[in-house]
Protein backbone atom coordinates (compact mmCIF):
# COMPACT_ATOMS: atom_id res chain seq x y z
CA UNK A 1 0.00 0.00 0.00
CA UNK A 2 0.91 3.76 -0.86
CA UNK A 3 1.10 5.84 2.30
CA UNK A 4 2.58 9.35 3.17
CA UNK A 5 4.71 10.34 6.17
CA UNK A 6 4.31 14.17 7.08
CA UNK A 7 7.26 14.69 9.22
CA UNK A 8 7.99 15.17 11.74
CA UNK A 9 5.45 12.69 12.57
CA UNK A 10 2.59 12.44 14.28
CA UNK A 11 1.53 8.71 16.39
CA UNK A 12 -1.34 8.08 13.91
CA UNK A 13 0.10 8.11 10.32
CA UNK A 14 3.36 6.08 11.99
CA UNK A 15 1.52 3.38 13.60
CA UNK A 16 -0.41 2.69 10.45
CA UNK A 17 2.50 1.72 8.19
CA UNK A 18 3.10 -1.66 7.25
CA UNK A 19 5.94 -3.63 6.97
CA UNK A 20 5.76 -3.60 2.25
CA UNK A 21 3.97 -0.43 2.37
CA UNK A 22 5.90 2.23 -0.44
CA UNK A 23 6.21 5.27 1.75
CA UNK A 24 6.41 8.65 0.50
CA UNK A 25 8.48 11.32 2.93
CA UNK A 26 7.38 15.15 3.63
CA UNK A 27 8.85 17.56 5.32
CA UNK A 28 11.71 17.57 7.68
CA UNK A 29 14.41 15.03 7.79
CA UNK A 30 17.72 14.66 9.78
CA UNK A 31 20.81 13.06 8.29
CA UNK A 32 23.33 11.66 9.94
CA UNK A 33 25.88 8.62 9.35
CA UNK A 34 28.57 6.56 10.67
CA UNK A 35 30.58 9.06 12.88
CA UNK A 36 27.40 11.18 13.51
CA UNK A 37 25.89 7.93 15.09
CA UNK A 38 29.12 7.51 16.90
CA UNK A 39 28.87 10.86 18.17
CA UNK A 40 24.98 10.97 19.14
CA UNK A 41 25.49 7.49 21.30
CA UNK A 42 28.49 9.05 22.94
CA UNK A 43 26.37 12.27 23.74
CA UNK A 44 23.72 9.78 25.07
CA UNK A 45 25.64 8.09 27.35
CA UNK A 46 27.35 11.57 28.59
CA UNK A 47 24.78 12.85 29.02
CA UNK A 48 24.80 16.00 26.67
CA UNK A 49 22.61 17.94 25.06
CA UNK A 50 21.43 16.31 21.58
CA UNK A 51 22.20 18.71 18.26
CA UNK A 52 18.01 18.28 17.52
CA UNK A 53 15.17 16.32 18.98
CA UNK A 54 14.94 13.02 18.85
CA UNK A 55 11.42 12.73 19.73
CA UNK A 56 9.13 13.21 16.51
CA UNK A 57 12.16 13.22 13.98
CA UNK A 58 13.57 10.62 11.36
CA UNK A 59 17.19 10.09 10.53
CA UNK A 60 18.22 9.19 6.70
CA UNK A 61 21.70 7.34 6.50
CA UNK A 62 23.39 9.63 4.28
CA UNK A 63 26.29 11.75 3.28
CA UNK A 64 25.78 13.36 -0.43
CA UNK A 65 28.13 14.61 -3.23
CA UNK A 66 29.07 18.35 -3.16
CA UNK A 67 26.30 20.30 -4.56
CA UNK A 68 25.77 21.58 -8.13
CA UNK A 69 25.60 25.56 -8.83
CA UNK A 70 22.00 26.07 -8.61
CA UNK A 71 20.75 22.77 -6.51
CA UNK A 72 20.79 22.81 -2.16
CA UNK A 73 22.61 19.16 -2.38
CA UNK A 74 24.43 17.51 -4.47
CA UNK A 75 23.57 13.09 -5.04
CA UNK A 76 21.87 12.21 -2.04
CA UNK A 77 20.83 8.65 -2.04
CA UNK A 78 20.98 6.25 1.09
CA UNK A 79 24.35 4.54 2.59
CA UNK A 80 24.03 0.91 4.40
CA UNK A 81 22.29 0.78 7.63
CA UNK A 82 24.44 -2.52 8.83
CA UNK A 83 26.88 -0.15 10.19
CA UNK A 84 24.57 2.04 12.09
CA UNK A 85 23.34 -0.86 14.14
CA UNK A 86 25.58 -0.97 16.99
CA UNK A 87 24.29 2.57 18.14
CA UNK A 88 20.65 2.24 16.79
CA UNK A 89 18.78 0.50 19.88
CA UNK A 90 20.36 3.24 22.28
CA UNK A 91 19.13 6.08 19.93
CA UNK A 92 15.84 4.63 19.28
CA UNK A 93 15.12 3.57 22.57
CA UNK A 94 16.05 7.63 23.80
CA UNK A 95 13.36 8.65 20.86
CA UNK A 96 14.73 8.27 17.63
CA UNK A 97 12.35 6.22 16.50
CA UNK A 98 12.27 6.43 12.55
CA UNK A 99 15.36 5.32 10.73
CA UNK A 100 15.79 5.98 6.83
CA UNK A 101 18.58 3.75 5.19
CA UNK A 102 19.36 0.65 2.89
CA UNK A 103 19.87 -2.53 3.55
CA UNK A 104 18.99 -5.48 6.44
CA UNK A 105 19.51 -4.72 10.42
CA UNK A 106 20.65 -6.94 13.05
CA UNK A 107 17.76 -8.24 15.21
CA UNK A 108 18.85 -5.94 18.35
CA UNK A 109 17.41 -3.16 15.86
CA UNK A 110 14.42 -4.99 14.89
CA UNK A 111 13.44 -5.46 18.62
CA UNK A 112 14.01 -1.97 19.68
CA UNK A 113 12.01 -1.07 16.62
CA UNK A 114 9.22 -3.36 18.22
CA UNK A 115 9.58 -2.60 21.60
CA UNK A 116 9.35 1.47 21.39
CA UNK A 117 6.69 1.61 18.00
CA UNK A 118 9.61 2.41 15.51
CA UNK A 119 10.08 2.19 11.66
CA UNK A 120 12.54 1.08 9.64
CA UNK A 121 12.30 2.44 5.54
CA UNK A 122 14.62 1.53 2.94
CA UNK A 123 15.44 4.33 0.73
CA UNK A 124 16.19 3.05 -3.45
CA UNK A 125 20.26 2.74 -3.07
CA UNK A 126 22.25 4.03 -5.27
CA UNK A 127 19.53 6.50 -6.93
CA UNK A 128 21.68 9.67 -5.21
CA UNK A 129 20.48 11.97 -8.41
CA UNK A 130 16.69 10.92 -7.58
CA UNK A 131 16.84 11.48 -4.36
CA UNK A 132 18.62 15.01 -4.58
CA UNK A 133 15.31 16.09 -6.93
CA UNK A 134 13.39 15.29 -3.71
CA UNK A 135 15.05 17.64 -1.21
CA UNK A 136 14.27 21.24 -1.45
CA UNK A 137 16.60 22.79 1.25
CA UNK A 138 19.50 21.37 3.20
CA UNK A 139 21.67 22.82 5.81
CA UNK A 140 24.83 21.76 8.49
CA UNK A 141 23.25 22.02 11.63
CA UNK A 142 26.01 20.28 13.39
CA UNK A 143 29.35 18.33 13.05
CA UNK A 144 30.75 20.72 9.93
CA UNK A 145 34.21 19.40 10.24
CA UNK A 146 32.87 15.85 9.42
CA UNK A 147 32.70 17.12 5.59
CA UNK A 148 30.62 15.03 3.50
CA UNK A 149 29.70 13.39 6.99
CA UNK A 150 28.22 16.25 8.98
CA UNK A 151 24.99 16.27 10.53
CA UNK A 152 22.34 18.16 8.25
CA UNK A 153 18.59 19.28 8.51
CA UNK A 154 16.77 18.46 5.00
CA UNK A 155 13.42 19.80 3.33
CA UNK A 156 12.21 16.94 1.11
CA UNK A 157 9.03 15.90 -1.05
CA UNK A 158 7.87 13.35 -2.82
CA UNK A 159 11.02 11.32 -1.12
CA UNK A 160 10.41 7.36 -1.91
CA UNK A 161 11.10 4.88 0.70
CA UNK A 162 9.82 1.11 0.99
CA UNK A 163 8.92 0.22 4.59
CA UNK A 164 11.27 -2.84 6.02
CA UNK A 165 10.29 -3.01 9.74
CA UNK A 166 7.19 -1.37 10.55
CA UNK A 167 6.41 -0.28 14.25
CA UNK A 168 5.16 -3.44 15.65
CA UNK A 169 8.63 -5.05 14.91
CA UNK A 170 7.47 -7.03 11.58
CA UNK A 171 9.59 -7.21 8.87
CA UNK A 172 9.27 -7.40 5.34
CA UNK A 173 11.63 -9.88 3.12
CA UNK A 174 10.11 -9.80 0.35
CA UNK A 175 10.70 -13.45 0.31
CA UNK A 176 7.36 -15.51 -0.95
CA UNK B 1 62.51 10.37 -22.36
CA UNK B 2 59.42 11.64 -20.60
CA UNK B 3 56.70 14.34 -22.28
CA UNK B 4 56.20 18.09 -21.69
CA UNK B 5 53.91 18.85 -19.13
CA UNK B 6 51.56 20.20 -21.78
CA UNK B 7 50.98 17.35 -23.09
CA UNK B 8 50.59 15.39 -19.79
CA UNK B 9 48.04 17.59 -18.47
CA UNK B 10 46.49 17.21 -22.05
CA UNK B 11 46.49 13.77 -21.17
CA UNK B 12 45.38 14.09 -17.37
CA UNK B 13 42.11 16.29 -19.00
CA UNK B 14 41.36 13.32 -21.11
CA UNK B 15 40.92 11.10 -18.47
CA UNK B 16 39.22 13.89 -16.65
CA UNK B 17 36.51 13.99 -18.80
CA UNK B 18 36.29 9.90 -19.18
CA UNK B 19 35.87 10.32 -15.14
CA UNK B 20 32.98 12.90 -14.95
CA UNK B 21 30.91 10.84 -17.39
CA UNK B 22 31.56 7.99 -15.33
CA UNK B 23 30.13 9.30 -12.56
CA UNK B 24 27.13 10.27 -14.65
CA UNK B 25 26.72 7.62 -17.18
CA UNK B 26 27.11 3.74 -17.43
CA UNK B 27 28.80 1.92 -19.79
CA UNK B 28 26.62 1.08 -22.76
CA UNK B 29 26.53 -2.91 -21.74
CA UNK B 30 25.91 -2.12 -17.85
CA UNK B 31 22.94 0.20 -18.95
CA UNK B 32 21.75 -2.18 -21.49
CA UNK B 33 21.46 -5.14 -18.36
CA UNK B 34 19.87 -2.94 -16.43
CA UNK B 35 17.25 -1.84 -19.44
CA UNK B 36 16.61 -5.31 -20.15
CA UNK B 37 15.91 -6.94 -17.06
CA UNK B 38 13.02 -8.67 -16.46
CA UNK B 39 12.36 -7.41 -13.47
CA UNK B 40 9.92 -9.72 -10.88
CA UNK B 41 8.52 -10.76 -7.42
CA UNK B 42 9.51 -8.98 -4.30
CA UNK B 43 9.51 -5.05 -4.15
CA UNK B 44 11.57 -5.27 -7.90
CA UNK B 45 10.07 -3.67 -10.52
CA UNK B 46 9.94 -0.49 -8.12
CA UNK B 47 13.69 -0.48 -7.44
CA UNK B 48 14.37 -1.44 -11.01
CA UNK B 49 11.94 1.71 -11.96
CA UNK B 50 13.89 3.88 -9.27
CA UNK B 51 16.76 3.14 -10.91
CA UNK B 52 16.10 3.65 -14.24
CA UNK B 53 14.60 7.19 -13.41
CA UNK B 54 18.00 7.89 -11.79
CA UNK B 55 20.04 7.45 -14.54
CA UNK B 56 18.05 9.81 -16.55
CA UNK B 57 17.97 12.31 -13.90
CA UNK B 58 21.79 11.83 -13.70
CA UNK B 59 22.42 12.06 -17.02
CA UNK B 60 19.90 15.01 -17.90
CA UNK B 61 21.19 17.42 -15.18
CA UNK B 62 24.68 16.06 -15.22
CA UNK B 63 25.30 15.02 -11.51
CA UNK B 64 26.79 11.82 -10.28
CA UNK B 65 24.06 9.02 -10.64
CA UNK B 66 24.96 8.15 -6.82
CA UNK B 67 26.31 10.27 -3.64
CA UNK B 68 29.33 7.40 -3.51
CA UNK B 69 31.49 8.91 -6.45
CA UNK B 70 33.58 6.13 -4.54
CA UNK B 71 37.24 5.43 -4.41
CA UNK B 72 39.42 6.05 -7.16
CA UNK B 73 40.64 2.39 -8.70
CA UNK B 74 43.40 2.12 -11.88
CA UNK B 75 44.76 -0.72 -13.56
CA UNK B 76 47.44 1.14 -15.71
CA UNK B 77 48.83 -1.15 -18.48
CA UNK B 78 51.30 -0.05 -20.14
CA UNK B 79 52.56 -1.77 -23.32
CA UNK B 80 56.13 -3.14 -23.47
CA UNK B 81 56.99 -1.48 -26.10
CA UNK B 82 55.48 2.09 -25.44
CA UNK B 83 57.75 4.94 -25.16
CA UNK B 84 56.94 6.46 -21.82
CA UNK B 85 57.98 7.18 -18.22
CA UNK B 86 55.89 5.30 -14.89
CA UNK B 87 56.28 8.61 -13.40
CA UNK B 88 54.32 10.03 -16.29
CA UNK B 89 51.58 7.92 -16.00
CA UNK B 90 51.23 7.92 -12.73
CA UNK B 91 51.36 11.77 -12.56
CA UNK B 92 48.55 12.12 -15.67
CA UNK B 93 46.39 9.51 -13.08
CA UNK B 94 46.18 11.94 -10.32
CA UNK B 95 46.02 14.93 -11.87
CA UNK B 96 43.14 14.06 -14.15
CA UNK B 97 41.13 12.24 -11.11
CA UNK B 98 42.14 15.72 -8.68
CA UNK B 99 40.48 17.34 -11.82
CA UNK B 100 37.81 14.81 -12.04
CA UNK B 101 36.67 14.97 -8.24
CA UNK B 102 37.39 19.05 -7.91
CA UNK B 103 35.08 19.80 -11.65
CA UNK B 104 32.62 17.16 -11.31
CA UNK B 105 31.42 17.25 -7.87
CA UNK B 106 32.72 14.20 -6.61
CA UNK B 107 32.44 13.64 -2.52
CA UNK B 108 35.33 13.43 -0.61
CA UNK B 109 34.98 10.02 0.37
CA UNK B 110 39.03 8.94 1.09
CA UNK B 111 40.02 10.03 4.48
CA UNK B 112 44.10 9.63 5.21
CA UNK B 113 44.75 7.14 8.12
CA UNK B 114 42.46 4.29 8.20
CA UNK B 115 42.81 3.05 11.97
CA UNK B 116 42.50 6.23 13.98
CA UNK B 117 42.22 9.93 12.96
CA UNK B 118 40.49 8.82 9.21
CA UNK B 119 40.95 12.81 8.28
CA UNK B 120 39.52 13.50 4.97
CA UNK B 121 42.01 14.13 2.47
CA UNK B 122 39.65 16.36 0.62
CA UNK B 123 40.96 15.65 -2.95
CA UNK B 124 39.65 12.26 -2.67
CA UNK B 125 42.99 11.16 -3.77
CA UNK B 126 45.20 9.09 -3.54
CA UNK B 127 43.96 6.86 -6.47
CA UNK B 128 45.00 3.00 -5.64
CA UNK B 129 46.62 1.89 -9.06
CA UNK B 130 48.06 -1.30 -10.02
CA UNK B 131 50.22 -1.37 -12.60
CA UNK B 132 51.05 -4.33 -15.69
CA UNK B 133 53.16 -4.83 -18.45
CA UNK B 134 51.18 -5.96 -21.61
CA UNK B 135 51.93 -6.93 -25.36
CA UNK B 136 51.83 -3.92 -27.83
CA UNK B 137 53.07 0.30 -27.58
CA UNK B 138 49.71 1.26 -25.35
CA UNK B 139 49.26 2.49 -22.22
CA UNK B 140 45.57 2.33 -21.24
CA UNK B 141 44.00 3.27 -18.05
CA UNK B 142 41.30 1.51 -16.74
CA UNK B 143 39.32 3.22 -14.26
CA UNK B 144 36.78 2.14 -11.45
CA UNK B 145 34.67 4.80 -9.58
CA UNK B 146 34.45 2.00 -6.46
CA UNK B 147 31.29 2.34 -4.21
CA UNK B 148 32.13 1.24 -0.57
CA UNK B 149 28.67 0.19 0.38
CA UNK B 150 29.81 -2.74 -2.41
CA UNK B 151 32.86 -3.23 -1.96
CA UNK B 152 32.38 -3.62 2.29
CA UNK B 153 31.03 -7.15 0.53
CA UNK B 154 34.20 -8.15 -1.52
CA UNK B 155 35.90 -10.96 -0.59
CA UNK B 156 38.77 -13.48 -0.38
CA UNK B 157 38.88 -17.03 0.36
CA UNK B 158 41.88 -19.66 0.15
CA UNK B 159 40.54 -22.34 -0.79
CA UNK B 160 41.79 -26.37 -0.67
CA UNK B 161 43.23 -26.86 -4.15
CA UNK B 162 41.21 -29.73 -4.82
CA UNK B 163 37.61 -27.94 -3.46
CA UNK B 164 37.29 -27.84 -7.68
CA UNK B 165 34.26 -25.79 -9.58
CA UNK B 166 31.65 -26.63 -7.45
CA UNK B 167 34.01 -25.43 -3.97
CA UNK B 168 35.03 -22.25 -6.40
CA UNK B 169 30.74 -21.82 -7.17
CA UNK B 170 29.87 -22.65 -3.26
CA UNK B 171 32.54 -19.98 -2.19
CA UNK B 172 31.16 -17.45 -4.81
CA UNK B 173 27.68 -17.95 -3.73
CA UNK B 174 28.47 -17.76 -0.13
CA UNK B 175 30.24 -14.60 0.33
CA UNK B 176 27.34 -13.18 -1.71
CA UNK B 177 24.33 -14.36 0.68
CA UNK B 178 26.42 -12.80 3.58
CA UNK B 179 26.02 -9.62 1.51
CA UNK B 180 22.30 -9.69 1.30
CA UNK B 181 20.96 -6.32 0.26
CA UNK B 182 23.82 -4.65 1.52
CA UNK B 183 25.90 -3.75 -1.69
CA UNK B 184 22.73 -2.46 -3.71
CA UNK B 185 21.85 -5.29 -5.69
CA UNK B 186 21.68 -6.34 -8.77
CA UNK B 187 25.20 -6.96 -8.68
CA UNK B 188 27.61 -7.70 -10.89
CA UNK B 189 30.29 -10.18 -9.63
CA UNK B 190 34.25 -10.08 -10.53
CA UNK B 191 35.84 -13.23 -9.66
CA UNK B 192 39.56 -13.53 -8.99
CA UNK B 193 40.71 -17.33 -8.99
CA UNK B 194 44.39 -18.49 -8.69
CA UNK B 195 48.15 -16.50 -8.08
CA UNK B 196 48.64 -15.54 -4.62
CA UNK B 197 45.67 -13.80 -1.72
CA UNK B 198 46.35 -10.32 -3.31
CA UNK B 199 46.59 -11.29 -7.01
CA UNK B 200 43.11 -13.19 -6.81
CA UNK B 201 41.52 -9.90 -5.40
CA UNK B 202 43.44 -7.71 -7.70
CA UNK B 203 42.36 -9.82 -10.91
CA UNK B 204 39.09 -9.56 -9.15
CA UNK B 205 38.45 -6.21 -10.25
CA UNK B 206 40.27 -6.76 -13.53
CA UNK B 207 37.60 -8.63 -14.40
CA UNK B 208 35.13 -6.08 -14.77
CA UNK B 209 37.43 -4.59 -17.93
CA UNK B 210 38.13 -8.07 -19.72
CA UNK B 211 35.87 -10.80 -21.07
CA UNK B 212 35.26 -14.20 -18.67
CA UNK B 213 38.27 -16.54 -18.74
CA UNK B 214 35.38 -19.29 -18.09
CA UNK B 215 32.14 -18.71 -19.55
CA UNK B 216 30.93 -21.96 -17.44
CA UNK B 217 32.14 -20.50 -14.55
CA UNK B 218 30.26 -16.80 -14.96
CA UNK B 219 27.21 -18.96 -15.94
CA UNK B 220 26.90 -21.24 -12.59
CA UNK B 221 27.44 -18.55 -10.53
CA UNK B 222 24.95 -15.76 -12.22
CA UNK B 223 22.60 -18.69 -12.08
CA UNK B 224 23.67 -19.56 -8.22
CA UNK B 225 22.98 -15.83 -7.63
CA UNK B 226 20.09 -15.68 -8.78
CA UNK B 227 18.59 -18.29 -7.24
CA UNK B 228 19.55 -16.18 -3.94
CA UNK B 229 16.64 -14.24 -4.86
CA UNK B 230 18.23 -11.42 -3.00
CA UNK B 231 16.53 -9.44 -5.47
CA UNK B 232 16.98 -5.86 -6.47
CA UNK B 233 17.51 -3.61 -3.08
CA UNK B 234 17.62 -6.92 -1.43
CA UNK B 235 13.38 -6.88 -1.19
CA UNK B 236 13.24 -10.27 -2.94
CA UNK B 237 13.00 -11.84 -6.46
CA UNK B 238 14.51 -11.22 -9.60
CA UNK B 239 17.40 -10.29 -10.39
CA UNK B 240 19.80 -10.65 -7.99
CA UNK B 241 22.65 -9.79 -10.36
CA UNK B 242 23.43 -9.20 -13.87
CA UNK B 243 26.90 -10.14 -15.46
CA UNK B 244 29.80 -11.85 -13.81
CA UNK B 245 33.16 -12.03 -15.29
CA UNK B 246 35.89 -14.94 -14.11
CA UNK B 247 40.11 -13.75 -14.71
CA UNK B 248 42.11 -16.93 -13.75
CA UNK B 249 45.64 -17.01 -13.57
CA UNK B 250 48.28 -20.10 -12.52
CA UNK B 251 48.82 -20.90 -8.54
CA UNK B 252 50.57 -22.95 -5.86
CA UNK B 253 50.05 -26.62 -5.61
CA UNK B 254 48.67 -26.32 -2.35
CA UNK B 255 46.28 -23.63 -3.09
CA UNK B 256 42.74 -22.13 -4.80
CA UNK B 257 42.53 -18.89 -3.87
CA UNK B 258 39.29 -17.08 -4.59
CA UNK B 259 38.41 -13.38 -4.64
CA UNK B 260 35.01 -11.79 -5.43
CA UNK B 261 34.58 -8.13 -5.83
CA UNK B 262 30.91 -7.06 -5.72
CA UNK B 263 30.32 -3.80 -7.61
CA UNK B 264 26.34 -2.43 -7.10
CA UNK B 265 24.36 -1.66 -9.52
CA UNK B 266 26.10 1.47 -10.54
CA UNK B 267 29.24 -0.14 -12.18
CA UNK B 268 30.66 2.86 -13.02
CA UNK B 269 33.84 2.58 -15.11
CA UNK B 270 35.71 4.12 -17.65
CA UNK B 271 38.96 3.34 -19.94
CA UNK B 272 41.14 5.77 -21.34
CA UNK B 273 43.54 4.35 -24.00
CA UNK B 274 47.15 6.63 -25.77
CA UNK B 275 48.13 5.20 -28.57
CA UNK B 276 52.06 4.66 -28.51
CA UNK B 277 52.22 5.72 -24.61
CA UNK B 278 51.44 9.40 -23.69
Amino acid sequence: MRRILHLPYDEEELLAIEAGDEVILEGTLYVGRDQVHRRLFDALGNGEDLPFPFHGNAIYYMGPSPALPGFPIGAAGPTTSARMDPFSPSLVKAGLRVMVGKGPRKEEVRQSIEECGGLYLQAYGGCGALYSSCIRSSSVIAYPELGPEALLCLSVSSFPTVCIIDPRGVPFTGRA
Amino acid sequence: MGQDRETLHRDALCVRDALIRASRVLPDDTEAAIASAAARGGKAESVVAAIRTNLQIAREKGMPMCQDTGAFWCLASIGRSADVRIGDVEKVIQEGAALAAEEGFFRRSIVSDPVRSRINTGTNLPVFISYEAVDGSDVELSFLLKGFGSENCSSVRMLNPTAGEDGVVAAVIEMLEAAGGKPCPPVFLGVGIGGTMDRAAFLSKKAFFRITDDETLSRRILDGANDLAIGPGGLGGFPTALGVSVQTEPTHIAGLPVALTVNCWAERKAAVRFRGGL
